[in-house]
């Protein structure tokens, strides 16, 4: 082991140090002041952030190829820190509301930020899987969090099943994926591949299996069924960071594994895909109009952005075009992130104790009374349906513009007619607020509400210099091919 | 020496019945059950494929092998896990039953 090998996963190592540390120190904090253990917890985040900041543009491979530091993990690492920070600054005043402040939340978040970063970095399968779990299985716990009430421990108990569903998938067809090439290294699976002595059949059994594993991880039709019950009993917060965090994750894996491993698949797998992506957004965004729980229509909500994500897969064989079509979707995800992230967090505010306040009638009179938390949520609806001037509209465009270039046309205007039917129940929440009358009493806490704001606000900003986070995703992917 | 086809067929026996065995029954533990002879098959599969290469190649192959301590510590760290959580809706629900976890709808 050398230094290089160390430093590739330092952000990483860094990160699930300072959570075991924090689990001592937790011991020591008294219940009433578990603010210090966030505080502690975000810190960590900070350091963490410090360290890949500095790691921007370079690259290195660690541990015989088991892992890398390159442009996209550093990217999407900064996304994921990002998220967690997020994440820890809604929950502060969310848990203590919710009477569910301990010291846990914050020690199984770090947990599975790291999961998150280690899986944008593995370039080996046995990586990728260790990843995922780390990634999950806090989750499974978070979901539950709050498992006195009977629908925290149902979202729990589905999750982990279906969680655990998924990950036999992904297992078995890494097993498949080993038995065609004889290596699990992403680079030596790919080379095989090149040179014809990896068997076919089972490479692409195992490719599709994969594919079917992290489908379930980031809730694409037909695996998304877990998704809205999970999504709406889960405490708001973690519900935030799973929509936001987890799906991202998931992409990276899949963005990274089809790119690198199985290029040469492309064209079987790529119509395959792009129906999965077609079915998600129109399942997702029918589904969501009939909801009446704003949880649950953010739920459908996410599952419909999952599909247009997906889209960036679809020109994948056509190698002029990909690196276009996997910029694209890195930059959706990062509008994705920020936007759903905002959104989260003005549920978080409006929500009451027992899960009341949660129907979108209670958003009326929001506009008159909040008019800046009403503001902030019209930019997240804008941006998820994909109007100006927010991030949500460049970054469908960017998505809609590659598609067409790589001649799957008919997808694209599946992606524009379901933003269509989406504006229906997007736009319904802004109308609630605006003009109808009500009582709302959002509740005031300081983190919450510089989060929701730092939401709005880099959703507003980065739509009118959408070049230069373009130009960073691309930079980002271009080791990848 | 048993052929190498013989195990992979054997594990997508497992796999298959494990993956019905997770859509079909009702008890959670059960469905838990399922999913980890999902995760056994795998396990069996990279052996068979470890072995399998390294009888060709003379030199060994250790992802295999070392893929199925991976996927045993993981499950493990599940088990710990998933029981726990099967405790939390039981005091919830008196009723480990998966038809009855019902109070989310829309």
């Amino acid at each position: 082991m050398t230094q290089i090998d160390f430093y590739t996963i330092l952000p990483v190592s860094l990160l699930v140090v300072w959570a075991c540390a924090l689990l001592l120190v937790d011991l020591n904090i008294t219940k009433e002041r578990k603010g210090l253990t966030a505080l502690l917890a975000a810190v960590g985040l900070a350091v963490t952030m410090g360290v890949a900041l500095t790691q921007i543009g370079q690259n290195y491979t660690g541990f015989k190829g088991m892992v890398v530091l390159d442009g996209f993990s550093n990217f999407l690492n900064i996304l994921f820190l990002l998220t967690g920070m997020f994440g820890i600054a809604v929950a502060i005043g969310y848990l203590k509301r919710m009477n569910l402040e301990r010291g846990e939340y914050y020690v199984l978040m770090l947990f599975s930020v790291a999961g998150m970063m280690l899986m944008s970095q593995a370039t080996d399968l046995i990586v990728t899987f260790l990843a995922l779990e780390l990634l999950s299985i806090p989750l499974y716990v978070l979901a539950a969090f709050a498992y006195s009430r009977t629908e925290s421990a149902e979202a729990g108990i589905k999750y982990f099943l279906l969680g655990s569903y998924a990950t036999g998938f992904v297992v078995f067809g890494i097993a498949l994926t080993f038995g065609a090439a004889g290596t699990t290294s992403f680079a030596a699976i790919a080379a095989a591949v090149a040179s014809g002595t990896a068997t076919t059949s089972l490479l692409l059994a195992g490719s599709a299996l994969i594919l079917v594993g992290l489908g379930f991880k980031v809730a694409v039709v037909p695996f998304h069924m877990w998704t809205p019950d999970v999504y709406q009993g889960s405490p708001t917060s973690v519900t935030a960071f799973m929509a936001a965090g987890a799906k991202a994750a998931g992409f990276a894996a899949l963005l990274r594994i089809f790119a690198t491993v199985f290029p040469s698949l492309a064209n079987d797998l790529m119509p395959v895909i792009a129906i999965i992506s077609a079915l998600t957004m129109i399942l997702g965004n029918v589904t969501a109009i009939a909801q009446t729980n704003i949880k649950r229509m953010l739920a459908y909500s996410s599952i419909a952005q999952a599909g247009y994500i997906l889209m960036a897969f679809v020109p994948f064989a056509d190698k002029s075009i990909r690196l276009d079509s996997v910029s694209a979707g890195l930059f959706y995800l990062v509008a994705y992130t920020i936007t759903s992230f905002g959104s989260w967090g003005v549920v978080m505010a409006m929500e009451k104790a027992e899960g009341r306040g949660l129907s979108i009638e209670d958003y009326a009179g929001l506009g008159r009374k909040y008019p800046l938390l009403a503001a902030a949520m019209t930019v997240f609806m804008l941006s998820l349906t994909g109007l100006p001037p927010t991030l949500g509209l460049i970054g469908k465009l960017y998505l809609f513009r590659a598609v067409m270039e790589g001649g799957v046309t008919w997808l694209a205007l599946i992606g524009v007619l379901t933003s269509l039917i989406s504006a229906f129940y997007y736009l319904r929440v802004i109308v609630v607020m605006y003009m109808k009358d009500g009582d709302p009493q959002p509740a005031n806490e300081t983190w919450l509400g510089l989060t929701i704001g730092a939401c709005a606000v880099l959703t507003v900003i980065f739509s009118f210099i959408p070049q230069s986070l373009f130009a960073w995703a691309s930079q980002a992917v271009l080791k990848l091919f | 020496m048993v052929p190498t086809n013989y195990y992979l067929a054997l594990a997508a026996i497992l796999f298959t019945m494990g993956a019905m065995g997770v859509l079909i029954r009702r008890n959670a533990l059960v469905i838990f059950m399922s999913v980890e002879l999902m995760l056994n098959a795998a396990n069996l599969t990279f052996v068979t494929f470890a072995r399998m290469y390294s009888t060709l190649n003379t030199t060994s192959v250790y992802n295999g092998q070392i893929f199925v301590f991976f996927v045993m510590t993981v499950a493990a760290a599940e088990v710990a896990v998933g029981l726990a959580l099967i405790v939390a809706i039981f005091r919830n629900k008196q009723s480990i039953d998966v038809d009855q976890l019902n109070s989310l709808k829309g």
